[in-house]
């Protein structure tokens, strides 16, 4: 309705700036050239007086000057006769101004317009449901469930690392701290706690994620996340030569499948370049590890970047069904988290790698076939 | 709501510009002025509108509001804020807005601040702005409505070419349409004065800033757009001859014909029709230029719309308003009054000259420009018209002009001594040949072409210094004379000697960058060197890079002179995730005015990467320059003298008419 109002305002504003100068005489001095120009040749004569003066130009010259001006001056015509009607002569030019204005706009943009849609901001959509049974709602149930029972360390733990993973690391470290308190105190759960803590500080390591880092090391001297976080920390605080030797220590001791092992890398090379080819240099995306970036934009999370980890989640799950097939629950989800998001044709597409790795299993690819049918789609 | 409503702003301001048109063009036939009066608060009103529906669309892109189709194909919720507010005018739909936006913010200023010019050409003028916009609206609402919503509404959206994710977009296409719009000015002017069948010195007084403003603004798009094609596509090049360069460079080649023809008109009301002509002739072909990279005629960078509706609704737009004009001069051109007389060596003379040579070169670029492309619709054979063509044609065709520059501005009006000319610029021509000769005998005869290249630039700094020494009567009077005869001369003057200067520099960078440009490709593992120049560059390793939308690699290099170590550089290789484009990113260091630039090429899985180092001789001037022309333009438009020329007085030769 708002809309309509305010497109009557404009369309109102749009005609009397039609109809405004209509119903006024002018206020102008020059209608015709020949004023302008005999005022323009008056000025040129005053301004060749100035040049004379301030020695710009020669005697010679601006007596030539002058007597070429006022020869114009003289030619210049009359001002042609004007005229303007009364106030009411003007009828068919006020139609135009109150119908024909508004005719055409109104018109043209119940045709090409949508006046019927609403917009729709990026921001506003966080309240949308993203899925059936979303991470919202699973978290809304355990937080339910943990206000009643706040004593339950277990359910702390669960919920923490969801909170990580949706960037609300102060809940997350609120969570790790009672896990911590109730459960007691493990080079895991430490060494978590300090990620926490780092995470909710913008990335730094604080001295109280540090003392976490150190208080895992006692349990395990061999705990990755705090070797990385306390090598991360040296760089932060400037000791470049002790970071690389601690990045060093850690690469060295590392499995060669570790997940971390790219990102330790980056931080390394980061510090000293290396001479081994990184894998985003020669192949297309490489697997995403926690680099800085990563970590910085984890940490002011928006609710599209939500989104974009739920796609995330999505495609970690066709991967996985791609490799191990006889999943029919896990098609199911996966065609329906692809309706959700939109994507008719992947989901489609999803279906017919369904299709094909099911071939020699028709029990379950019944249910999938099934399930597609439920969703919409698949019918052709 | 507020996208409906910027949409709707959108077509209210065409139901004003057809009004627009309309009324005052029917009054200044009628003699009304009431109805003449129109004409300027409906350009106002159009000006606000259009202003409403822009914002509104780059409210949409700020917010990532993906129910509107061109937000969806242009941007991304996880791109950085700068490129989705830039990214409104990065895409077809987008630009035409802002395309529109200039053309009536340029009408809003003509009826806000013409105070003193006669109300019938006012009239005129804005009734031929207010059509050019509604064509312009049509084609924006039928076939590039950047409004148009989707429902449902999807999650995200495509992002933006990369290559286009640059501070470089940001600025060069408003820059450029500044430019090109501004040229709608002076087309105006030119149709308003074919109507009215009258010309005058008031209508000199109105086309001559508009038309020094959309150069100004022209000369700064073409060179940002230079500098930004020389850095971001990592070719080393920074001019390419591309069609769609090209269609920028007409209308400037036209425009600068016009803004001097133009200084005859307002000082000596000499040249009118012709004047007339070329202004009709510059946004002619801005309007070209509009098509050829819009209509998807040309594949470049900058062809988004690849649509063919679109193309032969542009062409429709440019056959009327062309065809139209330039019927319209057919009919009225003779009825105009005749202007002043001059004789053939006077500075209206060599103006002229500048004219004929201007407009011929323009005319070579049209012809290489079209010729491909009329070939390839005709007989379907491809061919292209390259660097080759242009430095056989457009170049000797400047050799003369760029000789002439300096000779002009000490021409005096009406009639001239070429001779007392002559020595005035000895000074200028012996500082020229010294260069030349100095340079033979350090670098030998194979070096001829370039030091010839060099002496025309220094001919055209030193003399344009010349004339305004000789103006201050430098070292014949007391410097304190000098001084005071410096501040004393009008801004005008100044800014034709700085930009004349620019134009010395810039072709002190072409020559530079050209003779003495070295390129050299290698294969470089980790630890390797190579040498360019007195330049040693040294690959130090690999360097991962990752951003909110793209992660990649740079290589540093090290970079020393005679084994001290003077800076490390750092290209790039990107690969942007949403569209999973790669890209490259080349690293440019300046040495004083000269610029070592490095470019990555494959990099194999053995850390051998390819290495592309260019080492630029003097090529910051080819931009510097064009500032420095910009800046004379901008000097000169500050003056808002009335234009005199006071003509010699004659002895005994007759002058004989201009046109």
């Amino acid at each position: 309705m708002l809309l309509w109002i305010v497109m009557a305002v404009l369309t109102a504003a749009a005609s009397l700036t039609v109809l405004i100068p209509l119903g006024r005489a002018p206020r102008v001095q020059t209608v015709a050239s020949g004023g302008a120009a005999r005022s323009i040749y008056r000025d040129q004569l005053d301004e060749l007086a100035r040049d004379r003066e301030r020695g710009l130009i020669g005697d010679a010259e601006a007596e030539a000057a002058r007597i070429e001006i006022s020869r114009r001056l003289l030619n210049s015509e009359a001002g042609a006769t004007t005229s303007s009607g009364t106030g009411s002569a003007y009828r068919i030019e006020r139609l135009v101004a109150v119908i024909a204005v508004p005719l055409v706009a109104i018109g043209l943009y119940l045709f090409v317009g949508s006046p019927q849609l609403a917009d729709v901001p990026i921001a506003s959509r966080a309240t949308e449901p993203a899925a059936e049974g979303s991470v919202d709602d699973l978290i809304a149930k355990v937080e339910t469930h943990l206000a009643a029972n706040p004593e339950d360390g277990r359910g702390w733990e669960i919920l923490s690392p969801i909170y990580m993973r949706l960037g609300r690391f102060d809940d997350a470290v609120r969570a790790l701290g009672n896990a911590k308190r109730l459960l007691g105190s493990t080079a895991e759960r430490e060494s978590l706690y300090g990620e926490a803590l780092t995470r909710a500080s913008g990335d730094v390591v604080t001295d109280e994620a540090r003392a976490a880092f150190e208080k895992a090391l006692k349990f395990d001297p061999q705990d990755i996340r705090s070797r990385f976080y306390l090598a991360y920390s040296l760089a932060q605080s400037g000791k470049k030569d002790e970071a690389i030797s601690a990045w060093n220590a850690l690469i060295d001791s590392a499995p060669t499948d570790a997940p971390w092992l790219g990102a330790a890398r980056a931080e390394l090379a980061k510090l000293q370049p290396t001479t081994t080819v990184p894998a985003e240099a020669t192949v297309t995306p490489a697997a995403p590890g926690p680099t800085q970036a990563d970590i910085a934009a984890a940490a002011e999370q928006t609710p599209a970047e939500r989104q974009a980890m739920i796609e995330g989640m999505v495609g970690g799950l066709a991967a996985r069904l791609d490799a191990e097939p006889a999943d029919p629950q896990g098609w199911e989800r996966l065609l329906r988290a692809y309706m959700v998001l939109g994507r008719t044709d992947e989901a489609n597409a999803a279906l017919a790698r369904a299709r094909t790795a099911l071939k020699e299993r028709p029990d379950l690819l019944t249910v999938v076939e099934t399930a597609a049918r439920d969703i919409g789609i698949g019918k052709d | 709501m507020i996208v409906e409503l910027g949409h709707y702003a959108l077509v209210l301001a065409l139901a004003l510009a057809l009004a627009g048109g309309t009324l005052p063009l029917w009054g200044a036939l009628r003699n009304d002025t009431r109805l003449m009066a129109v004409a300027s608060t409906t350009a106002v009103a159009q000006f606000i509108l259009v202003a409403l529906s822009f914002a509104a669309l780059t409210y949409a892109y700020v917010v990532s509001d993906f129910s509107v189709l061109n937000v969806v194909q242009n941007s991304h919720s996880l791109k950085p804020m700068i490129y989705k507010i830039s990214g409104v005018w990065g895409n077809h739909e987008g630009s035409m807005l802002l395309w529109v936006l200039i053309l009536v913010l340029f009408g809003a200023l003509v009826a806000l601040f013409s105070a003193n010019l006669p109300l019938r050409l006012k009239a005129l003028v804005l009734s031929v702005q207010a059509w050019i916009g509604a064509a312009f609206l049509i084609f924006i609402l039928i076939s590039s409505n950047p409004f148009l919503r989707l429902h449902p509404v999807p999650f995200e959206g495509r992002d933006l070419n990369p290559l286009l994710q640059d501070v470089g977009l940001a600025i060069h296409p408003p820059l450029l349409y500044l430019g090109y719009v501004g040229c709608s000015i002076s087309f105006a002017f030119a149709i308003a004065a074919l109507i009215d069948g009258r010309i005058d010195a008031a209508w000199a007084r109105w086309v001559r800033p508009w038309t020094l403003a959309a150069w100004g603004f022209l000369t700064l798009g073409i060179a940002m757009g230079s500098y930004w094609a020389y850095y971001e596509l990592g070719w080393g090049g920074w001019w390419f001859w591309d069609p769609v360069e090209n269609a920028s460079f007409m209308p400037w080649l036209s425009a600068t014909a016009l803004l001097h023809s133009a200084i005859v008109m307002e000082k000596r009301e000499a040249l009118k029709i012709w004047t007339i002509l070329l202004a009709i002739l510059t946004f002619s072909l801005s309007l070209l230029g509009t098509f050829l990279v819009r209509s998807g005629v040309l594949t470049s960078v900058h062809a988004f719309a690849t649509d063919p509706t679109r193309g032969i609704f542009i062409l429709i737009i440019l056959c009327i308003f062309i065809g139209g004009a330039f019927s319209l001069f057919a009919a009225r051109a003779g009825t105009l009054s005749q202007g002043g007389l001059f004789a053939p060596i006077s500075r209206e003379g060599a103006l002229v000259l500048n004219n004929l040579l201007l407009t011929a070169a323009c005319a070579t670029v049209l012809v290489g420009t079209l010729y491909p492309l009329a070939l390839e619709a005709l007989t379907g054979e491809k061919i292209s018209v390259g660097a080759p063509f242009f430095d056989m044609t457009f170049g000797p065709m400047m050799v003369p002009l760029l000789i002439a520059v300096p000779f002009g501005p000490f021409l005096a009006w009406k009639r001239g001594d070429i001779v007392a000319a002559g020595q005035r610029l000895l000074f200028a021509f012996g500082a020229a040949m010294a260069v030349m000769i100095l340079g033979l005998a350090l670098m030998g005869t194979p070096a001829a072409l370039a030091l010839f290249g060099v002496a025309l630039s220094v001919w055209l700094m030193v003399g344009s210094i010349s004339e305004i020494a000789f103006r201050v009567k430098l070292g014949r009077a007391s410097l304190a004379e000098s001084w005071r005869r410096g501040a004393g001369l009008p801004r005008s003057a100044w800014g034709t000697a700085v930009a004349h200067f620019g134009v010395g520099v810039t072709v002190l960078g072409v020559v530079g960058a050209t003779a003495w440009n070295s390129e050299e490709i290698a294969t470089l593992k980790p630890g390797e060197a190579m040498s360019i120049g007195a330049y040693s560059v040294t690959m130090d390793g690999f360097v991962p890079l990752s951003a909110s939308n793209y992660t990649g690699t740079a290589v540093r290099f090290t970079v020393r002179e005679g084994g001290n170590v003077v800076a490390t550089m750092e290209p790039e290789k990107r690969l942007y995730t949403v569209p999973n484009t790669p890209t490259t990113e080349a690293a440019i260091k300046t040495f004083g005015f000269s610029q070592l630039y490095v470019s990555l090429g494959d990099i194999g899985t053995d850390g051998a990467t390819v290495v592309r180092i260019y080492w630029k001789t003097l090529v910051t001037l080819i931009w510097i320059g064009a500032l420095i022309m910009t800046a004379g333009g901008a000097l000169s438009l500050s003056d808002r003298r009335l234009r005199v020329g006071a003509p010699k007085p004659a002895r005994r030769a007759v002058p004989v008419p201009a046109e």
